[in-house]
């Protein structure tokens, strides 16, 4: 059973904070651990999933796509983007935001880079009549002013991050101290399998709703397991969560497909597994985009939600000892599987899943006759709708 | 004598004195290294018994605006830790008299190596490392590359940390402990916890090193106060302000504001 009772997976994660935080993770890992398997909460939980989010999403076949990759696949889409909110991240704001309120917690905070998680934990602290505070790159705060509005809506207060690049690794920085300064009283909702433990654990365990489902469906369906699932990967979330429960079984391929932006030697990309290198940030030992001397760099991607220069370490862990396959598509190509997504199937893919899209593009030719293909459709694209519109009229370089 | 030695023998001296030590915290490279051997220069001669030497790093998690503010200023040199270690050499060859430790996060140490590291600190004649995300659990490489070297290995405790917790930390810090003095990040305060005195009379009855208490401490009645209380007290922001305030023509300011600082420091 991973991670073990220190929270790593082989070498990977671990608990690297301030001292101030040690007893706070320890009380967290002590509640969570009680509550995962206490019949209350796990009903409770179950009954927001299903009436107030939306699960059990289809597993949905999608013909008209594996007719435009040449009609030898048999694909299915794992429709994350049917959910309240528009993501996968709903999972997990619910998980963790329930558990809070069992602590006795009555202020959350949270981080967002593009915004999805924190309009996911906004929604889940307005159900739940708890305080939200959610911090932002200064620079994210302009270029989604949409979600900066919409969690004001929903309640939450929102603070921009000026420190640091003002975007997301600097506002899980503030989040942190946030955490630091007010432990007693307040919980953190991590938006990733990252952090330190226990989050990647226990956001993987809140995601693998996704894989459960999954695999229940294409035995029903197919008779069978997959034989590939493809998930895009920022922090992980999404990925960890339908890669977790066929991680047994070793037939089924996992292929994570990171952003490589405008390219991976152009240094605007966000492909930390695929082209990072061992380190330590946010509490977790994994792999990170880093100068030789350990300063962290910038990450680019035209989807938002993969602009992070780390990475959960359960995936640094399944790339070493080769579970899994870790690619990187670019922003055109993400693009391209942005279009050809909406034009076969009437779907909108947010730009994040559009990279596992575009992967399976890529490959398709590759494959055989008959292969059982899922893509893990982690949201919708609406939120993207206006930024592609911009870079397709050429306006964003 | 071993860099922890040193560091311990800095602060009984003052001790010995009736003083509680003043600790200084500086940034390398804020605004650059020539002010930041002035600043040390300056601190030497205004009674600092150890220093404490900022290596930056792009997320300081723990820091609040003030050394955040710094980071970045010193950051722009692109610095090493090869060019950090040189530097400190470079000072014990003109004979500075302090003890130095490195206050940094733990990635550039990661990277670099921690058995080169400790080697080559030790080499440079450099006293020890307070490293603020690296608690007991995930301190076990660095603690023995320490001990094998005679670095001080200085561990942080803080108000939220269980006493038994407590007890296990002062066990394996060597140097001294660096007790937390407030449940937040760095950065000058107006007010201290009103329990601070009597957590920092519990600390030091279980901890076998010295003891000093930092963060938020900015102002020479604070110092006064805590004095009796700790046997060395750490005084950052409120000096990388002065920085940040006069660059180049800070170390005069700053080397008056320390003394200030060391008059308080006397435990009557
Ligand atoms: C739709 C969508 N997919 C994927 C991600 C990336 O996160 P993760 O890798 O944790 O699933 C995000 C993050 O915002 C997202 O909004």
């Amino acid at each position: 059973m991973l991670p073990n009772k220190r929270g790593k997976f082989g070498p990977f994660g671990g608990r690297f904070v301030p001292e101030t935080l040690m007893p706070a993770l320890t009380e967290l890992e002590e509640a969570y651990r009680r509550l995962r398997r206490d019949p209350g909460f796990r009903r409770e939980l179950a009954w927001y999933l299903r009436e107030y989010a939306g699960r059990p999403t289809p597993l949905y076949p999608a013909r008209r796509l594996s007719e435009a990759l040449g009609g030898h696949l048999r694909i299915y889409l794992k429709r994350e983007d049917l959910l309240h909110t528009g993501a996968h991240k709903i999972n997990n704001t619910l998980g963790q935001v329930l558990l809070a309120r069992r602590m006795g917690k009555r202020r959350i905070i949270a981080e967002t880079g593009a915004g999805q998680h924190g309009v996911a934990t906004a929604t889940a602290a307005a159900l739940l009549g708890l305080e939200c505070v959610v911090y932002m790159g200064a620079k994210d705060t302009v270029r989604q002013a949409m979600n900066v509005f919409r969690m004001e809506l929903l309640g939450a207060r929102v603070v921009p991050v000026k420190s640091g690049t003002q975007t997301l690794k600097d506002a899980i920085n503030e989040a942190i101290r946030d955490w630091v300064t007010n432990v007693e009283t307040t919980f953190y909702v991590i938006g990733s399998v990252v952090g330190p433990h226990p989050y990647p654990m226990m956001v993987r365990d809140f995601q693998s709703v996704i894989g459960r489902e999954t695999r229940r469906q294409i035995l029903k369906l197919e008779g069978r397991l997959p034989d590939m699932v493809i998930a895009c990967v920022g922090g992980g979330s999404n990925a960890m969560g339908i890669f977790y429960p066929f991680v047994r079984d070793q037939v089924v391929k996992l292929v994570g497909v990171e952003a490589a932006g405008q390219g991976l030697e152009s240094d605007r990309h966000s492909a930390t597994l695929t082209v990072g290198e061992p380190g330590v940030l946010h509490g977790m030992l994994t792999y990170l985009l880093q100068d030789r001397v350990g300063q962290i760099k910038g990450a680019h991607s035209i989807a938002p939600g993969l602009d992070y220069p780390g990475v959960g370490p359960e995936h640094a862990f399944l790339r070493e000892c080769g579970r899994a396959e870790y690619v990187a598509v670019d922003d055109e190509e993400a693009l391209s599987a942005f279009r050809l997504l909406s034009e076969t199937e009437g779907i909108i893919p947010a730009l994040e899943s559009a990279h596992a899209v575009a992967y399976l593009v890529k490959i398709a030719d590759r494959l055989p006759r008959d292969t059982i293909v899922v893509v893990n459709l982690s949201g919708r694209g609406d939120k993207d709708v206006a930024a592609v519109r911009d870079y397709l009229s050429g306006k964003m370089a | 004598m071993t860099g922890a030695e040193r560091v311990r023998q800095a602060i009984k001296e003052a001790n010995r004195k009736g003083r509680a030590a003043l600790i200084p915290y500086l940034c390398a490279w804020d605004p650059d290294l020539a002010t930041t051997r002035a600043l040390l220069w300056a601190l030497a001669e205004a009674g600092a018994s150890v220093v404490e030497l900022g290596f930056p790093f792009s997320d300081p998690l723990a820091d609040g605006p003030t050394i955040q503010a710094a980071t970045q200023r010193a950051l722009r040199h692109k610095p090493t830790l090869e060019e950090f270690l040189e530097f400190v050499a470079g000072l014990y060859a003109e004979g500075y008299p302090l003890p130095i430790v490195v206050m940094g996060y733990y990635n550039p140490f990661f990277r670099f190596g921690l058995e080169r590291f400790a080697r080559e600190a030790r080499e440079a004649g450099l006293c020890g490392a307070i490293i603020p995300d690296l608690p007991l659990e995930e301190a076990r490489p660095w603690l023995r590359e320490a001990r094998r070297r005679g670095l001080a290995s200085i561990m942080l405790a803080a108000p939220t940390t269980p006493a038994e917790r407590l007890e296990r930390i002062a066990q394996v810090s060597t140097g001294f402990l660096y007790y937390v003095s407030v449940t937040g990040i760095t950065g000058a305060r107006e007010r201290l916890p009103e329990d601070l005195v009597l957590r920092l009379d519990l600390c030091r009855e279980v901890s076998p090193v010295p003891v000093a208490v930092g963060f938020g401490i900015a102002r020479p009645e604070q110092v006064r106060m805590l004095a009796p209380h700790a046997e060395a007290i750490v005084v950052g922001s409120a000096l990388v302000k002065i920085v940040e305030a006069e660059g180049s023509r800070s170390p005069e300011k700053v080397k008056r504001f320390v003394k200030d600082l060391v008059s308080a420091t006397e435990r009557s």
